[in-house]
């Protein structure tokens, strides 16, 4: 009897321990396979976003070793610095209008090809174009077709004309932010319409079959059963087009500079203006670190006011 | 009544023939809102300099002028395009693999910290660049990196993680479970299931994957323009300037350097179309 009960106790102690083994293994194996991308994240973003914060209690050059500490003075003047906050301005704007014109625009664009079927096919694969180009690539582009001379604008207008006449779009204001808008509605559109075109394919064909059977005409169906089934992709499509909006760079980087006297500056540009031209580092990780706050608040507010529903 | 019908019918069509027409009149100015500017930027890559305005834009050129295509490529224009060529391939590898490693504990594992290592991942999706910016640019002096190829490497690959990450975990939680347990049965351990059994059934996702960050990776402009200064290190986005500051008033030649670095990817585009568009689209899970 007794060495039975021993041999359980055995057993038991046995099997416990297969498993904690089992289970130690699992979490070794599962440590090994997630180090890199963990190091990796903790390299390149974490610290990087915690040493922005600290360096933006300094005032430092970025090269001497003179980093003079001045607690909250840099967030002092941030709060008052007109630049920034009409640099501010200037990003919701462009988040505004990218809103109402790559969406929509996207949608019909999507709309038109689900209606007509494939053989829109052409104009699916030319509407497509501008977004495989690089936003380097159209800044430069652009800043040569919006020119005062021999510019897109300008040679309709003296054909219309006749003689010559400049259209000024990229030199003065606010004509040049509205100028960078509608470069930015060319680059962005298609990827909404892509977007929207996916959407429209997802949407199970016995929905369609079933209107069709119930006498609906195409029209009433993308009417009344697709395009309110599109709502969470488009509260999707918006989250995006807003947090782009918001930390947008490299095409007015290249292509107005922030310029005509501050008119299309971004938070970004100003950032980078501050830190890489200026070599204000101290300063400028200040004004990272103020567009990084203001970029995830005014996300969580959107997330919470239209509770975008993860659809993936 | 019958005649009724037919007269509501004929009107209904109607109704749609002038609906299509004006849907068609969108699309054609649409289509020329697109193609204008391509236009521009092709027709103007074959003047001569001072051609552009006494020609007019619009016109055709006369002559053609191959004379900028020339100058451009053998004034170091395929150097970028190698350099860029070689920081995406080398990236776009690690990145698939370290994320393919990442996701496969979060998918298939059961341990404790999962669900909070997998959210912390997801949250890094929208964390802005330029918040790091300084840092990154501060560890790659320090490091010796910078003004080398090599300093874009861990940025290109960390930027893109989050989100392939996120895509991989999904998508490896759609393999039956069977197919690992009977390989186990045969004496697999955990790293051989993942080598032999899991990468090789995440290949389409995987080479999604491929297609959204590679296009990202090779237009990608701040990181390369921060941590990089002597030409003969920079890559293709940065092509762009060097050259318009070595040639700042002839736009001809600029022109003709867009024509080149945009021509890459609308062969890949016309060759790849679903393929392409579908991986692009995986970057719409970003927002």
């Amino acid at each position: 009897m007794v060495t039975r009960k021993g041999d359980n106790v055995a057993l038991k102690n046995n099997t416990n321990g297969l498993a904690q083994a089992r289970e130690k293994s699992t979490v070794k194996a599962a440590a090994v396979f997630l180090f890199p991308a963990l190091f990796l994240i903790a390299v390149y973003m974490i610290y990087p976003i915690i040493d922005t914060f600290t360096t933006s209690a300094y005032s430092w050059n970025g090269i001497s070793s003179d980093k003079i500490f001045i607690g909250m003075k840099n967030w002092k003047t941030l709060f008052t610095d007109m630049t920034f906050w009409s640099s501010f301005g200037h990003n919701v704007v462009v988040m505004v209008f990218s809103i109402l014109l790559q969406i929509p625009i996207g949608m019909l664009l999507a709309t038109f090809l689900d209606a007509g079927g494939r053989k829109f096919n052409l104009f699916k694969v030319i509407w497509f174009l501008p977004y495989l180009m690089s936003s380097v690539a159209i800044a430069f582009l652009f800043s040569y077709a919006l020119a005062t001379n021999g510019g897109i604008f300008s040679s309709i207008a003296s054909m219309i004309k006749g003689g010559k006449v400049t259209v000024d779009l990229l030199g003065r204001n606010p004509h040049a932010l509205f100028s960078v808008i509608g470069v930015m509605a060319w680059q962005f559109t298609p990827f909404y319409m892509v977007y929207f075109i996916a959407g429209y394919g997802n949407i199970d064909t016995s929905i369609y079959e079933a209107a069709v059977i119930d006498g609906a005409t195409r029209g009433q169906y993308l009417r009344t059963i697709a395009i309110p089934l599109l709502g969470p992709i488009f509260k999707t499509a918006c989250t995006m087009s807003l947090i782009g909006s918001l930390k947008y760079f490299d095409m007015i980087w290249n292509m107005t500079g922030g310029g005509p006297a501050g008119g299309t500056e971004l938070m970004a540009t100003y950032m980078y203006k501050l830190s890489f031209q200026q070599f204000n580092m101290g300063y400028g990780s200040c004004v990272a670190a103020g567009m990084f706050l203001l970029i995830t608040f005014i996300a969580l507010v959107f997330q919470k006011i239209f509770v975008v529903k993860e659809d993936y | 009544m019958n005649g009724q019908k037919e007269v509501d019918y004929k009107k209904e069509k109607m109704k749609s023939r002038i609906a299509w027409g004006i849907a068609i009149l969108f699309a054609c100015i649409w289509l020329v809102i697109t193609l204008v500017p391509f236009f521009f930027m092709i027709m103007n890559s074959f003047r001569k300099q001072f051609d552009m305005l006494a020609q007019g834009v619009f016109h055709f050129p006369d002559p053609w002028y191959f004379e900028n295509y020339v100058e451009v490529a053998t004034n170091g224009f395929f150097g970028y395009f190698f350099r860029s060529v070689i920081v995406v391939a080398v990236s776009l590898i690690l990145m698939l693999i370290i994320a393919a490693c990442a996701a496969y504990p979060l998918s298939r594992m059961k341990f404790k910290m999962r669900g909070l290592i997998y959210a912390g991942i997801v949250a890094m999706m929208s964390i802005p660049m330029h918040v790091t910016l300084i840092p990154i640019f501060k560890m790659t002096t320090k490091m010796g990196l910078y003004d080398s190829l090599r300093s874009l490497i861990g940025p290109y690959v960390t930027f893109a993680l989050p989100m392939s990450v996120f895509i991989l975990t999904a998508f490896m939680m759609t393999i039956p479970k069977e197919v690992e347990e009977s390989a186990e049965i045969d004496g697999c351990n955990k790293y051989r299931n993942f080598f032999s059994i899991i990468l090789p059934l995440s290949k389409s996702g995987l080479s999604t994957l491929a297609i959204y960050n590679g296009v990202s990776m090779w237009n990608e402009f701040a990181f390369a323009n921060t941590l990089l200064q002597t030409p003969a290190h920079k890559t293709l986005p940065l092509a762009l300037g060097q050259f318009k500051g070595e040639h700042a008033m002839d736009i001809p030649i600029i022109l003709s350097v867009l024509v080149l670095s945009v021509l890459p990817m609308i062969i890949l585009f016309i060759v790849f179309q679903d393929k392409l568009v579908k991986g692009m689209m995986a970057g719409a899970v970003k927002g």
